[in-house]
């Protein structure tokens, strides 16, 4: 089948199986159920998981095929946001790191949409300096045990399966005794509070973990090898930011150019050219992704230059809300209790911040592209070669 | 859409850097632009001989190799990034006006580089005016080419390439309305491709130093203060890059949308470049300042180019016009 046949194909499915309302991101329980039926749907059409390997349960077609689907897939928005952190970050590191078992398991159900899955990295003292963290896991009969809590887990609320980075040693080195595991999120010992932020919801959530045991067979990769698992994990999260897997498109987005556009006054000249900015700056952005995603299927992997354009699309964003708000003035920030235009601006200004610190800061992402893309000197670091146990941590020194 | 370099591409580049680097590397460039006629003329001979760089884009029939915006693109990131002194962007852009419109007469000329060609720009200007064997000027849709005439040289911001006041007129040599609207995108195509090689050379100046450059017992570029700047010039550089090779592939495939994406192209590569190569001196320090360091050059020259087709805001204009705002 040729590409426009392809194409065609998939603008038909999703002209007749695409939901018409737009989702307001993390959605409820009966939202979640909603979104799992489209899913099951989605894979059954053949449009989820396009590039995946057809053995664990992709379609095994090439990138080629997943833009022409992504480029159809922009008209609509798909109720996909509760499978973007197991889409985008959580699968991709099992089939790249996971042992034949674990694909078997686990992959067609992500893809199909069965099971919701979560990443369990931060912690309340190690956000930005994820190395740092404290979770324990400790060998046992047959397993682990695990003990300490993470944060800023986005779908926790929602998670079957969890990504969890564990601190398995701490007399060596904060990069040497890390270990990567899949948790069961629904296992004796797993606690998950939402946690409100910003925008006055709950689009993350903080997770205890007392005790929870872990089977041998969950380990991913090796034990010891948690921060090289990790830092996979990581490229393929901002790789999958940038390019908006699993985001929905700008269609629905108030402060985006297609919709500003409409809503303000292009006869004054200054907003003109305010327009012609935020034009400009999503135009470089876009093909900047375009062109990352074609050196992919040619064959070359934009590693840490995928940093960049995470660090871009945050200040696109922080820009975009910035400029739609100004443009409207005073009904951004005072508007009727239904919303409508104001209580999009209002939300859009809000939730702003989130892409500049969620998925890696941009001061992290300045450090990786000037330490991995550019090669400059490192910082001079002080925690490389001391045991994890004799390093600081906020609270003043570890007992 | 096509935004990665083909392999011929590719080997185009090395050959034309690795010819850039040999003969015309910066001292090079230093002494032809304190001579008398403002660039190598061995230099040249080699371009257009060894490399056929003149006759790139000049149709076959006519003596050329027929290439498409894309490899020409491909080059002119080149030249800039070398700051090549002299007539090459000059005779360039009255190679696309003469393709575009049709010419038979002067292109062989061009092709074989026996002819030094340049084009009006607005105000009588021309690139290279003073050593042109031709001055091309619009004229509607007319293209008139003049032999002689009045030529006035001017004091350039950028050493690196001259300018001069010029007489438009000549005969008519070619007619196309279509061909000078497409020309003048094509105009706005080149000069990014060779903004884009500024940026990319600024950026690997200073990148460069920062590895080397030592105070307070560290390199300057493990500082975040200097770390944090050189990744966001990175970022303009991935934008940047992206764009011209958008805009040259629209040249040569999808001239529906050539006139946005030249019009983009000037208003966001013409910006990043200069931006990045001001960074670049800065971050330098001092010595950046001084005649004898590089960096002023790469300044110069992203500013002259900046305003080469006019002031910035006329392509933020043109690209409202065209986004229908």
């Amino acid at each position: 089948m040729d590409l426009e046949d392809y194409r065609q194909r998939a603008r038909a499915w999703l002209e007749a199986n695409a939901p018409g309302d737009r989702p307001e991101g993390a959605p409820d329980e009966s939202g979640v159920a909603a979104a799992k039926a489209f899913m099951a749907k989605l894979y059954d059409a053949g449009y989820s998981g396009i590039t995946w390997p057809q053995q664990w349960g992709g379609q095994g077609l090439t990138q080629a095929e997943e833009r022409a689907f992504a480029a159809e897939a922009a008209r609509f928005t798909l109720p996909t946001y509760v499978f973007s952190i197991g889409l985008g970050m959580c699968g991709p590191t099992l089939v790249d790191l996971g042992t034949d078992e674990q694909r078997g398991r686990f992959i067609r159900p992500l893809l199909r949409g069965e099971e919701i899955w979560c990443q369990l990295f931060s912690e309340p003292g190690a956000g930005s300096d994820v190395a740092a963290l404290q979770t324990r896991a400790t060998a046992t009969d047959g397993g682990w045990v695990v003990d300490g809590q993470k944060v800023w887990t986005s779908v926790a609320q929602h998670a079957d399966w969890g990504l969890l980075l564990t601190r398995t040693d701490v007399e060596v080195p904060k990069h040497k005794g890390l270990t990567m595991f899949v948790v069961d999120m629904h296992a004796p010992g797993v606690t998950v509070r939402p946690l409100r932020d910003m925008t006055g919801r709950a689009h993350f959530n903080e997770i205890f973990f007392d005790g929870v045991h872990i089977p041998a067979e969950n380990l991913v990769g090796q034990v010891g090898d948690g921060w090289s698992c990790a830092v996979t994990t990581l490229l393929h999260e901002r790789l999958s930011i940038s390019s908006g897997v699993g985001m929905g498109g700008q269609k629905d987005n108030p402060v985006a150019f297609d919709a500003l556009r409409t809503t303000v006054d292009t006869g004054d000249p200054v907003v003109r050219d305010q327009l012609v900015e935020l034009y400009v700056r999503s135009r470089a952005l876009a093909l900047f992704n375009q062109r990352l995603a074609q050196e992919t299927k040619a064959g070359i992997f934009p590693g840490a230059r995928g940093s960049a354009a995470k660090l871009l699309l945050a200040e696109l964003t922080m820009f975009q809300a910035d400029l739609a708000t100004s443009l409207a003035g005073p009904e951004a920030v005072a508007h009727p209790a239904e919303g409508g235009y104001g209580g999009g601006l209002a939300n859009a200004i809000s939730l702003a911040p989130a892409m500049a610190l969620g998925g890696g800061t941009n001061e992290i992402m300045r450090n990786i592209v000037g330490e991995r893309v550019l090669n400059l000197p490192p910082e001079p670091r002080t925690d490389k070669n001391v045991p994890f146990k004799d390093l600081k941590t906020s609270g003043g020194l570890p007992s | 859409m096509k935004l990665v370099l083909t392999t011929e591409q590719q080997e185009l580049r090395q050959a034309v850097r690795g010819f850039l680097a040999a003969a015309s590397p910066l001292p090079a460039v230093r002494a032809a632009m304190e001579s008398e006629g403002g660039h190598d003329p061995e230099v040249y001979r080699r371009i257009n001989g060894e490399l056929g760089l003149s006759g790139l884009i000049v149709p076959e029939e006519h003596g050329g190799s027929g290439a498409g915006y894309a490899e020409l693109a491909v080059v002119l990131e080149e030249t800039g990034a070398a700051l090549l002194p002299g007539p090459f962007l000059a005779t360039t852009l009255a190679a696309i006006l003469l393709r575009e419109t049709g010419d038979k007469e002067l292109l062989p000329g061009i092709a074989d580089g026996t002819t030094v060609a340049t084009v009006v720009l607005d105000g009588n200007r021309a690139l290279n005016g003073a050593e042109a064997d031709v001055v091309l000027s619009i004229d509607g849709d007319r293209v008139r080419a003049l032999r002689g005439g009045e030529r006035t040289a001017l004091t350039t911001l950028d050493p690196t390439r001259r300018q001069a006041l010029v007489e438009p007129g000549g005969d008519v040599v070619a007619a196309s309305a279509e061909g000078v609207a497409r020309a003048r995108d094509l105009f706005a195509v080149a000069v990014a491709a060779e903004q884009l090689g500024v940026l990319r050379a600024s950026l690997e100046a200073i990148v460069a130093y920062g590895k080397v450059r030592v105070a307070f017992n560290r390199f300057i570029g493990s500082y975040q203060g200097v770390k944090h700047r050189l990744a966001d010039m990175h970022c303009k550089l991935e934008q940047a890059e992206s764009i011209v090779r958008h805009a040259a592939w629209a040249a040569d495939e999808a001239p529906e949308e050539l006139a946005s994406a030249a019009a983009l192209a000037q208003v966001y590569v013409g910006r990043a470049c200069f931006e990045v190569a001001r960074d670049s001196l800065l971050l330098h320090g001092g010595i950046g300042f001084t005649w004898e360091h590089d960096a002023h050059l790469f300044y110069k020259r992203a500013k002259a180019d900046e305003v080469l087709l006019g002031p910035p805001r006329i392509h933020r204009a043109r690209l409202a016009d065209l986004l229908e705002l």
